[in-house]
C-alpha cells in the first residue's frame, strides 16, 4: 500500500522549521534559578554572581511560551496542518539530543534556526499510528554558535478505544424464567422446596436436599452481607472496566448470590460488609439485582 | 569525598526522584512548556492519558543534573541525548542510574537509565568533560564487565 500522505510529508524534509527565531528572554538569572529549583539542581555553577546556565536549558531559551512561536515558518505550520487534517492530532516528544558548544551566561541573546530534518514512514506505536518528525535547531548566543538541539516528536492519531460492549445477557430458560420476570418488577425471589422447605438459589428444577420437584417462592427482604468477593484485574472483558469487585452476597434468608457490589471502591470491599439489594437497569434493556454497601459499612 | 579515579565501568550512585505533581508542573513551567498534558489532568484525560505526565525538558534537566551531581560543578556537559519510553505520571518514583561507558581521561560518556513503575522512562547517553584530574565525589568502581 502506498502512503500518499507520507509522500507529501516527505517533501518538507530539508525545509526550514524556524528562520531567524529570537529567544523571548535573554539568558537570565531568574529563569535559571526557577529551573534549578524545579530540577532540585544545587550545582554551585548555576548560582551566585558568576552563574552560568545549565546546558540542558538550551531548548528553554527558544520556547514560545503562552504567546507562541514567532520564528516558525509556513513550512512547519503546513506540515503540522497536513497531519492534523489527516487525523494525526496528538503529539508527544520522544527524543532529544543536544550538543553544547559554549557555556551560556546571563545576558546572552539567543537566536536560532531550525530545519525539518526527517519525517518517518507511518509507524504504529502503543499510543497509536503516526509519523516521527525530527527537527534540528541551531542555537546561537550573541550571534555565536552555542549548541544544536535535535528533537523528535511523534504526531499521531490516538488509538481508538474499543466501543463499549454490552454486558452479557442472562440466559433465560423454563427453569429460571420466573426469577427474571420478578427481577424486572424489582423483586428478588428465592425458591423454597415444597418437600422439605429448604431455600435454594439460583433457581433449579429440583431440591438439592430431598430431590422434590415441588417448590414455591419467598421474596428476599433485600438485606445481606458480603460473604466473599474477588477483584477482577485480568483478563479484561469489553463490557467491564477492571479492576472491579464481584461479590458473593449472603442474603438474610441464608442463600448466596453472585452479584456486583456498588457504592464502594473495588479495593474497599470487605467480607462481612452489610449490603442492601437494589436494581440497576442495563443498557436500557433489562434489570439486574446488585448490592449497595450500607453506609457505615465501608472502612 | 574524593575516593578514587574513575574509568569505564564506574557506576554512578542511583538518584531517586519522587515524581510529584508539583515536580511535573514546576518542571513544565520552568521550561516554558505550557502544553496542557503537563499541567491539566482533565485535558490530559481527554487526550487519552490517565493523568498529566512529565515533559521531555524536565527529564532532560534531571538527567543533566544527575550527571553533574556526580562529576561536580567543574564538569562541563558536552552532549545529552535521551529517548523517552514509559511516561512519568504523578505518584510514581523514577530511579536514575548510570555507568561510564567510555573514558579517555578527559571526556566521559555516561549511559543513563531512568526507570519507573511502568518500565524505562528514559534511556540516554551524556558526554561530560572533566577539569583536571578526574576525581569524583563518590565513585563506586565496578569491574569492566559489559563496559
Amino acid at each position: 500500500m502506498t502512503d500518499e500522505l507520507y509522500a507529501r510529508l516527505k517533501a518538507y524534509e530539508g525545509q526550514a522549521a524556524a528562520a531567524s527565531g529570537v529567544g523571548k528572554d535573554p539568558v537570565n538569572e531568574s529563569m535559571i534559578r526557577h529551573w534549578c529549583e524545579a530540577m532540585g539542581d544545587n550545582n554551585a555553577a548555576y548560582a551566585g554572581p558568576d552563574a552560568v546556565a545549565p546546558p540542558t536549558m538550551l531548548q528553554v531559551w527558544t520556547m514560545g511560551g503562552l504567546s507562541g512561536h514567532a520564528g516558525r515558518t509556513a513550512a512547519q505550520d503546513e506540515l503540522f496542518a497536513l497531519l492534523e487534517g489527516a487525523g494525526f492530532t496528538s503529539v508527544v516528544a520522544t527524543d532529544c539530543e543536544q550538543e553544547y558548544l559554549r557555556t551560556l551566561r546571563p545576558g546572552n541573546r539567543i537566536t536560532y534556526d531550525a530545519v525539518i530534518e526527517c519525517v518517518s514512514e507511518r509507524k504504529t506505536t502503543k499510543l497509536g499510528t503516526g509519523y516521527f518528525i525530527t527537527t534540528r535547531t541551531d542555537v546561537r548566543a550573541d550571534g555565536e554558535p552555542a549548541g544544536t538541539h535535535r528533537f523528535r516528536v511523534l504526531k499521531y492519531a490516538p488509538r481508538a478505544r474499543e466501543p463499549k460492549a454490552n454486558r452479557p445477557r442472562p440466559v433465560i430458560n423454563r427453569d429460571n424464567a420466573g426469577f427474571w420476570e420478578k427481577v424486572a418488577e424489582h423483586r428478588l425471589l428465592i425458591q423454597r422446596c415444597g418437600g422439605c422447605g429448604t431455600l435454594r438459589f439460583p433457581w433449579l428444577p429440583g431440591c438439592g436436599c430431598c430431590g422434590s420437584q415441588d417448590w414455591d417462592t419467598v421474596e428476599a427482604s433485600g438485606s445481606g452481607s458480603v460473604f466473599s468477593y474477588v477483584v477482577m484485574h485480568h483478563p479484561p472483558f469489553p463490557a467491564f472496566d477492571p479492576p472491579f469487585a464481584v461479590g458473593l452476597i449472603e442474603l438474610a434468608e441464608g442463600v448466596r448470590i453472585v452479584s456486583s457490589v456498588v457504592g464502594v471502591a473495588h479495593d474497599k470491599v470487605r467480607i462481612g460488609m452489610p449490603v442492601e439489594l437494589e436494581f440497576t437497569s442495563v443498557d436500557g434493556e433489562f434489570e439486574l439485582p446488585v448490592f449497595r454497601v450500607v453506609q457505615g459499612g465501608a472502612d | 569525598m574524593d575516593r578514587g579515579l574513575i574509568g569505564a565501568g564506574t557506576a554512578l550512585p542511583p538518584l531517586t526522584v519522587p515524581v510529584t505533581r508539583t515536580l511535573i508542573v514546576a518542571g513544565a513551567i520552568a521550561s516554558r512548556d505550557f502544553q496542557d498534558v503537563h499541567h491539566d489532568a482533565e485535558l490530559a484525560e481527554q487526550k487519552g492519558s490517565p493523568d498529566i505526565f512529565m515533559n521531555i525538558l524536565t527529564t532532560n534537566g534531571l538527567v543533566g543534573r544527575y550527571v553533574t551531581d556526580f562529576f561536580g560543578e567543574q564538569a562541563l556537559l558536552r552532549k545529552v541525548a535521551i529517548r523517552l519510553g514509559a511516561p512519568n505520571y504523578p505518584g510514581d518514583t523514577m530511579v536514575l542510574s548510570g555507568s561510564i561507558g567510555a573514558f579517555d581521561g578527559t571526556t566521559a560518556e555516561v549511559r543513563v537509565v531512568g526507570t519507573n513503575s511502568l518500565g524505562n522512562h528514559v534511556t540516554g547517553t551524556v558526554k561530560v568533560t572533566l577539569p583536571g584530574p578526574a576525581r569524583v565525589r563518590e565513585a563506586e568502581i565496578l569491574p569492566e564487565a559489559g563496559a
